[in-house]
């Protein structure tokens, strides 16, 4: 099974141990996966601002970058989804459609494709589990508790797997953090309050560690509890399906 | 592009404590939603339902509208139909005067603040009561509903019972709620019974029957409605259902997505005047039909002003309703405002951080927050946003097109969070540092790991 490796702009700089924990979580299931060098970012932050227009070279690069793999494979649920929901319709061409389909989230890929059984890794701590909004109600990996119906999640699923975690119950399940792409800008106060608000619900859960599909909700929550010196673990869930290193 | 609607939401949230008051409050009536909801395993089936029946309403709209005015007509009903805001009140003055009636008793209705019916009638001589407790309250103060369904949300019960003190003379410093409706009730009897005309809103209007229906909780639209010798019936031509079968589906969905409620208290049907009265409906376009054009914004036009997607929503809790500067606030109401009013509201529908709680909780199934999406690319294409914004997007999207050069700017980047200090980094134009640290930058980037690890 090929697998391309697409590594959001944010992850390949500020995170690489999470494209390292993929790239070997693929590996350690038979994937045969490469990396295109020449990548860069899906273009939801432009498309987000309204300027979605201005990302249609980069959709086709993206399209052209992945046109030999079977499926392409991303950690970040928010980026899988904005090339799942929107590509299609800003390249309309079959070889977009095509690279639309094909494209996953690591976690999706891993419960879906990879029927994840097991983890040979262990992770004793007390965990919070956030899905992010664009995995939850755009890649519907779990079960929104809007919706009236059969209760889901592969977030939650992949997680149980890891022997010694436990996870915390929140009193919001599944509030927004507040980060938003250009929204954590434009409005800060607001989504600061926002992420405060989720970050307080994980610690009076009990939270050691916050644990997400999405990195990009857990860097805005890191950033939070940085700067107010909140001490509180962050991990993108394939860092510890994959084992944290030692 | 104005700034007005940031800069009221950052005055909001700053007060921390209200803050903390007002998203509980709203996230209180969002729990009693999901309480009602998932008891009913056809719960979801109702939304489809609801959301079809409604698309086929925009559809045939024309045809409806005339099946329903044949219908009201033959009832003994007077159908008027009014243009813009300015034609729908125009008729109700008109209607209003050629019975030399000067009071008049409104239930709420949100299509009259639409078109703020109030302020026209009150510059035509003519006492105006709106009788719903919350719609009561914000007419006292002279401010508008900050919510659809909860218009004085925004209000803690101690500033009611100051204004109540101010204008119905309870007892000072009193806040009791049952001690303040009360009051409230004895002063609204008054003018009830002074009233000889009544103005609703219309929750639903039956194609097939020519009558309309109306939801309420207080019961007030009924008592100004068989009080009066004429009732007119206010509505936004989106609120026809085809059949009067179809009309259980929508008093179900609507008390549980609203309150938590399984149903209104009251739900009102009114088909033809009482004998020596008169009854009026007015069938108000005012923009819709330009927005029923628009392929992408459509299914706005399904809402049934429940209020759902305000009362889920992260950022109109902790927002405010008044924050958003428009009748209808909420996610909902950042659609429906620049679908109609780009150069009023072209900021609103950036305004949320596209979490999609909104479309999940609509009982019409709107796709609320990709409409929402859709609406900031067709802001940035058709309204004028401030050069230096667009010279900025156009510069990120030539980084991001050229890997080296993206690589460059990531490097230098994570080069300076290492090593430059802190004032330097988290100065004034860093939006992004001014309420977060930056992640800790690591020396390798994952391409230049994997150029070290994965390539020979």
């Amino acid at each position: 099974m090929k697998v391309g490796l697409f590594i959001p702009c944010f992850i390949d700089q500020f995170y690489p141990q999470v494209g390292i924990a993929c790239l070997e979580l693929l590996e350690k299931h038979g994937c045969t996966v490469s990396y295109p060098l020449d990548q860069s970012c899906c273009g939801q932050p432009l498309a987000n601002a309204g300027y979605e227009k201005k990302t249609t070279q980069i959709c086709q690069d993206y399209v052209r970058r992945y046109q030999d793999v079977d499926y392409i494979v991303t950690p970040s649920g928010s980026c899988a989804h904005h090339v799942k929901h929107n590509y299609p319709r800003l390249v309309e061409s079959a070889d977009a459609q095509s690279a639309a389909e094909r494209t996953y989230d690591i976690i999706d890929f891993l419960v879906d494709v990879l029927a994840m059984d097991h983890c040979d890794t262990n992770h004793p701590q007390r965990v919070g589990l956030h899905i992010g909004c664009h995995s939850l109600r755009g890649l519907r990996q779990a079960q929104s508790s809007e919706i009236v119906g059969e209760e889901f999640s592969r977030p939650r699923y992949l997680t149980s797997l890891i022997p010694g975690i436990e996870i915390v119950s929140l009193s919001r399940q599944d509030e927004c953090c507040g980060f938003g792409g250009t929204f954590a800008v434009n409005h800060g106060e607001l989504s600061a309050r926002m992420g405060h608000d989720r970050l307080q619900d994980h610690i009076a859960a009990g939270a050691e560690a916050i644990i997400s599909g999405d990195m990009s909700c857990l860097m805005h929550l890191q950033g939070l509890s940085k700067r107010k010196k909140i001490d509180m673990n962050f991990y993108h869930i394939a860092e510890l399906l994959n084992g944290l290193p030692a | 592009m104005s700034t007005t609607v940031a800069r009221d939401i950052e005055a909001y949230v700053r007060d921390e404590k209200r803050v903390d008051w007002h998203d509980e409050s709203l996230w209180h009536i969002r729990s009693k939603r999901d309480r009602s909801t998932h008891g009913l395993p056809e719960w979801e089936q109702l939304r489809q339902t609801a959301s079809q029946i409604k698309e086929h309403v925009i559809s045939k709209l024309p045809d409806l509208l005339e099946e329903f005015e044949r219908n009201a007509t033959a009832n003994g009903v007077k159908v008027h139909w009014a243009r813009d805001a300015q034609e729908h009140n125009e008729i109700v003055v008109q209607i209003l005067q050629s019975q030399q009636i000067d009071k008049v008793v409104k239930s709420k209705s949100m299509l009259t603040e639409e078109c703020k019916l109030n302020h026209h009638l009150e510059k035509h001589a003519i006492q105006v009561v709106d009788t719903d407790l919350g719609e009561r309250i914000v007419q006292l103060r002279d401010e508008e509903p900050s919510h659809i369904v909860l218009p004085a949300i925004h209000l803690k019960k101690e500033e009611i019972g100051e204004l109540f003190h101010e204008h119905l003379g309870t007892d000072k410093g009193a806040a009791d709620p049952k001690y303040l409706t009360e009051a409230a009730r004895q002063h609204l009897r008054t003018k009830f019974l002074e009233s000889t005309a009544a103005i609703t809103g219309v929750n639903f209007a039956i194609a097939e029957t020519g009558g309309v229906t109306i939801c309420t909780n207080e019961g007030n639209a009924d008592l100004g409605v068989n009080l009066a010798r004429v009732q007119i019936h206010c509505m936004g031509i989106e609120k026809i259902i085809p059949r009067w079968t179809d009309l259980g589906i929508f008093t179900r969905l609507l008390g549980r997505s609203a309150t938590g409620q399984s149903t209104t208290i009251y739900t009102s049907h009114y088909h033809k005047p009482r004998p020596g009265t008169e009854m009026h409906i007015i069938l108000v376009d005012n923009g819709r039909s330009e927005h029923r054009k628009r392929e992408d914004f459509r299914a706005s036009l399904k809402c049934i002003r429940c209020g759902a997607c305000i009362n889920t929503c992260p950022v109109y809790r902790r927002a405010g309703g008044h924050s958003y500067g428009a009748t209808i606030p909420g996610p909902i109401g950042s659609i429906l405002n620049p679908t109609r009013k780009p150069e009023d509201h072209a900021e609103l529908p950036f305004a949320s951080s596209l979490c999609g709680s909104c479309t999940d909780v609509c009982p019409v199934k709107i796709n609320i927050h990709e409409q929402l999406y859709l609406l900031r690319q067709d802001i940035t294409e058709t309204s004028v946003v401030p050069a230096s914004k667009t010279r900025s997007f156009s510069f990120l999207a030539r980084i991001l097109t050229r890997p080296r050069l993206y690589r460059m700017a990531g490097s230098t980047a994570r080069w300076a969070t290492r090593n430059l200090p802190r004032w330097a980094i988290y100065h004034r134009s860093n939006a992004w540092g001014q309420y977060r640290d930056l992640p800790a930058a690591p020396q390798d980037s994952f391409r230049e790991w994997y150029m070290k690890n994965r390539t020979s």
